[in-house]
């Protein structure tokens, strides 16, 4: 989807306003938000989160702060799952919803849950379709859905740098349709395939996109 | 599917507006009326507190999370896992060049020699910074950062603002952070946009030959092993 999640090469937006001695959390409900995330037993696709932050209207993604996101899409989820009901969201009073088969995360599985993570690799063998240092062009796609391929870097010449293996492919994956495994590259942009004879000479961008994403050039 | 987000922030909001007892919150979040849209000056409407405690009290009461947990969660991310423990991955690498070149080789296996890993770096990369080679990391579609040895993400790694003119014009957004290379130095932006995490290996500063592995470590910051710094020889010299 081309929302405003799909940042790159935007301009205008300010600069950037690092702050000293930032705290992990700038409020304890941030860290709230944070650990409801981590800890949910939604049996959710992963990276179904990221597609449901960016389906936040636009104005609204701009205003909200990092983790009133994260709140916002976990809430949607779990009403869409039916975990919660939109009235319990309303009354903050727990009286319905189906939680059957949900595991709560007990306090002794956090850090083996940290540890274990969730790896986006794939044992499927899947031969790749495109070889290091191989001239290759990104499709010119938009689809509606979720994509890690960036407008930025749409319908744009690169050279593969590094071959990452097989990997699960979000764009499927988050909206439910199959992990589609294949092999996901770093390819390397020159910065003025990108943006024009403006940009430095020297520079580049490495964008990491999946066999689906490309075609030889 | 519109309509459902919709029903919910509105949902979301009301709840609010019942726990802070301000109906007026609701219509001033309501999208859909026009009024002017600052973003730096909106009058923020919602306060996620109380929608974050509200939300909490019913996972915990339907069973679905404890407390205990995410008391647990959030002491890990806010005590444990942070950028010490990329430093001192990179201080290895500064210090033991079989280890560097295991670390250019394979990020994931070197950085479990020290213990770290797992949720948010399942995939790791390091790219390493020489003379003519300056590196920086972005996440222009929306966060993506290597948890296990940087911790989460400071809020201008997650900002418009850096995420959108990293790629276009990252020489700009590093000059902002004080560094201003000539054009003869490749600049590299890693946009993470698949699930592979980087960690910049930051050039090590002249005048540490002497310098422990700890006290290296103890010079490097999280902003170098973004890519928005370098790191800066001890102050007081250690020549002698």
């Amino acid at each position: 989807m081309n929302g405003i999640h799909d940042m790159g090469g935007m301009q205008d937006m300010g600069p950037v306003r690092p702050e000293k001695n930032e705290p992990v959390f700038h409020a304890a409900w941030e860290g709230r938000v944070f650990a409801m995330v981590m800890a949910i037993d939604g049996d959710w696709p992963p990276g179904q989160g990221r597609y449901h932050l960016e389906l936040i209207p636009p104005a609204d993604y701009l205003r909200m702060s990092y983790y009133e996101r994260w709140l916002t899409s976990l809430s949607e989820r779990l009403v869409k799952s039916g975990m919660v009901t939109l009235t319990e969201l309303e009354t903050s009073v727990a009286h319905g919803g189906n939680t059957k088969g949900r595991h709560m995360l007990r306090v002794d599985e956090v850090a083996p849950m940290i540890a274990a993570g969730d790896p986006s690799t794939s044992n499927v063998p899947v031969a790749a379709k495109f070889h290091v240092g191989q001239r290759v062009r990104s499709r010119n796609i938009n689809p509606v859905g979720h994509t890690r391929l960036p407008r930025y870097a749409r319908g744009k010449q690169g050279t593969i740098a590094c071959d990452q293996g097989v990997y699960v492919f979000n764009d499927s994956l988050a909206q439910g349709l199959g992990e589609k495994p294949q092999h996901l590259y770093s390819v390397r942009f020159a910065a003025r395939e990108l943006w024009g004879p403006e940009a430095t000479a020297t520079d580049s961008v490495y964008v990491d996109l999946w066999d689906d994403h490309l075609e030889a050039a | 599917m519109t309509t459902t987000r919709r029903d919910l922030l509105t949902a979301a909001l009301t709840a609010t507006a019942s726990a802070a007892a301000t109906p007026n919150l609701v219509h001033a979040q309501q999208h859909d009326h026009a009024h002017d849209h600052d973003p730096d000056h909106q009058a923020v409407p919602s306060d996620p507190a109380l929608r974050a405690k509200a939300l909490e009290s019913v996972l915990v009461a339907k069973g679905l999370v404890d407390r205990a947990a995410l008391d647990a969660l959030v002491d890990t991310y806010e005590h444990q896992i942070g950028p010490r423990n990329g430093a001192r991955v990179i201080a290895r690498a500064w210090v033991d060049g079989a280890y560097k070149q295991r670390l250019l080789k394979n990020a994931k296996a070197a950085i479990a020699e020290l213990g770290y890993g797992g949720a948010e770096g399942e995939q790791m990369v390091v790219v390493e910074n020489t003379p003519r080679v300056h590196n920086l990391v972005v996440c222009t579609l929306c966060s993506c950062y290597p948890w296990p040895v940087l911790g989460l993400p400071p809020v201008w790694y997650k900002s418009a603002a850096y995420r959108s003119r990293s790629v276009i014009d990252p020489r700009s957004v590093l000059r902002e952070f004080g560094l201003d290379f000539p054009t003869d130095v490749e600049v590299r932006v890693w946009d993470s946009t698949a699930e592979v995490r980087y960690l910049v290996l930051p050039e090590r500063p002249a005048g540490t030959e002497k310098l422990s592995e700890s006290e290296l470590a103890a010079l490097v910051t999280r902003d170098a092993m973004v890519g928005v710094s370098r790191i800066a020889a001890p102050l007081g010299g250690t020549h002698t």
